[in-house]
């Protein structure tokens, strides 16, 4: 069965998350790995938004993170003050599933501007609850795109904290997680190497070539001795992933040049073409 | 009291305004209201802009917005506030940005009396660097560093509700986001609701506001579109695609606007009829 690199990104960061993990969701990709995981082989994965919904099961995908289909699937509906403070602050949750426009060698993410702040060349969306989703998660796992636009090699923003300038500066500014332990893009798969927590390739795709990678990283990008081949997502991956997405309302703004992916929590999501377009699902008339 | 008689007595030109509802309960009815209004250098305070405030942005409202982030969530950027910063149209727009925990911890700190709040944030992030009201204290205890953020005190809170009874109480339920905490720190409230009932029977993890903490509730069913409101609307996912194409363009903003805003009278249910007045 053929794949595109979007699928196969997809399919590795729901293979990520193991069954019965408590999973801070960020909207677009994070949203689609996670509730991949959750249909196939993590059935009793807790899916977190920060729309205050703790344990959303959707049927369907969602377009943004306050669905009403996540408010009447979930275990528990808090205020947002409450997920932000009782929930993601205290390190409860496992693994924060967060998005970005750009990722240094660092891991440290950027959704905030592109250029100088003061005049940027884009405006990006901003925070929302990232910065503190990368501070306070067990781990974290960023899914993005990879390019030359998107792996620089200095982020112009922080938005929120990887590694910051290398080994030590998580422990030095008191964030309580182990910070992003993969980054998953449409090439392979990056870790945090041992000495100074710089990003190494350590996964490739099939097909793929470690001189594409390169070509397409910012900065210049180590390979693991232990480089290794991702397996090729399954056809029954494959068959939820579809169905999965055929869910979704397409989007207009997808492949725009300017709808650039500051894709944190409820960050924007460029969307699938090949989406079919069906209506909003109708929200159930509750009993009056 | 009507929709355009709470937002003409509520709402003052230059004042810090915060409409909040997290994607769920977003109060469109009267953001437009005050767009037809035609007030002016609004400080527009929200979590997540979202497609409310780039209307409010793109119309000319706003002088400043303080948010934590600003996109349209699922599809793409807010055209109308990207042009306002990168381009100062239609009239130049100040930022002030935090994190949404920053941002929720500031109007509990405005809830709760308090000059600010603190959370373990934005330490090793660029935020502090451009954002005022963001400062590191050393807890008294224990000696670790953590982060205040300044209480946020609105002058008008507006949200929109499932229901209000014929006393002013208002009740909503679903995602509940913010909207208590952004009341109980404004100095006056305006309330859409989608209907006046006799009682407001319980509802699980709903939130009821007492009529004496709300100062205007208008029924303007509906009020809430394209968000939604659990129980008597869904979300139009179609509408916040549409809006992309709708936004990108000023002109076609601006035919949007005189269609859709300028256009038509206050919004349907917002007139005389109305039952309720809680001032």
């Amino acid at each position: 069965m053929s794949y595109t690199s979007d699928e196969i990104m997809t399919v590795t960061a729901a293979r990520a998350l193991t069954d019965r993990m408590t999973c801070f969701v960020g909207i677009g990709l994070p949203s689609e790995a996670a509730n991949l995981a959750r249909t196939t082989h993590a059935p009793n994965l807790v899916l977190i938004y920060e729309s205050g919904t703790i344990g959303a099961k959707p049927g369907v995908l969602p377009l943004s993170i306050g669905d009403g289909i996540l408010a009447e699937t979930a275990e528990s509906v808090v205020s947002v003050p409450e997920i932000f403070n009782y929930w993601l602050q205290p390190g409860r949750i496992d693994v924060g599933f967060l998005g970005a426009a750009q990722l240094d060698k660092f891991g440290n993410i950027n959704t905030t501007v592109i250029g100088n702040y003061a005049d940027p060349a884009v405006r990006l969306p901003g925070a929302g609850g990232a910065p503190e989703i990368a501070a306070a998660c067990k781990e974290v796992i960023v899914i993005i795109r990879q390019s030359r636009r998107t792996f620089v090699d200095c982020v112009d923003f922080v938005t929120s904290v990887g590694f910051g300038d290398g080994h030590g500066t998580r422990q030095r500014l008191g964030l309580t997680g182990a910070g992003p332990r993969r980054i998953i893009t449409d090439l392979g798969v990056l870790e945090p190497g041992p000495e100074t927590s710089e990003l190494l390739l350590t996964g490739i795709y099939p097909g793929v070539l470690v001189t594409d990678i390169k070509e397409r990283t910012g900065w210049d990008l180590r390979v693991s001795a232990e480089l290794s081949e991702i397996p090729k997502p399954s056809q029954s991956e494959l068959t939820a992933l579809r169905s999965l997405l055929a869910t979704m309302p397409a989007s207009e703004a997808g492949g725009s040049a300017d709808s650039q992916p500051g894709e944190q929590a409820g960050g924007p999501q460029p969307g699938k073409p090949d989406r079919a377009l069906v209506p909003p699902r109708a929200t159930k008339e509750a009993a009056r | 009291m009507s929709l355009a008689e709470a937002i003409a007595t509520a709402v003052r030109d230059g004042d810090t305004v915060a409409m909040e509802g997290f994607t769920h309960l977003i109060p469109h009815a009267a953001a437009h209201e005050v767009i037809r209004q035609g007030r002016k250098d609004l400080t527009l305070v929200r979590m997540t802009p979202d497609i409310i405030y780039d209307q409010l942005i793109g119309a000319g409202c706003a002088r400043k917005l303080v948010f934590s982030w600003a996109g349209n969530p699922g599809v793409g950027s807010l055209h109308r506030f990207r042009d306002a910063v990168e381009h100062d149209w239609p009239v130049p727009l100040e930022i002030e940005e935090h994190s949404h925990a920053g941002m929720a911890n500031r109007y509990v700190a405005g809830a709760s009396g308090l000059p600010f709040a603190i959370l373990r944030g934005y330490r090793g992030t660029s935020l502090p660097a451009h954002t005022a009201g963001v400062a590191e204290v050393v807890c008294p205890f224990t000696g670790e560093r953590l982060t205040a953020v300044s209480a946020l005190r609105p002058d008008v809170a507006i949200i929109h509700a499932q229901r209000a009874d014929r006393r002013g109480n208002v009740q909503y339920w679903g995602i509940t986001g913010v909207q208590k905490e952004c009341v109980l720190a404004a100095a006056r409230s305006v309330i859409t609701v989608e209907e006046i009932v006799d009682v407001l029977d319980p509802r699980p993890g709903a939130v009821v506001l007492p009529s004496w903490l709300v100062s205007y509730v208008a029924v303007v069913p509906g009020g809430a579109h394209p968000s939604y409101a659990l129980g008597y609307s869904a979300r139009d996912n179609n509408f916040y695609l549409a809006w992309d194409a709708i936004s990108r363009d000023r002109v076609r903003f601006g035919s949007w606007l005189d269609e859709h805003v300028y256009g038509r009278e206050a919004v349907p249910g917002g007139t005389a009829e109305d039952p309720v007045d809680a001032s």
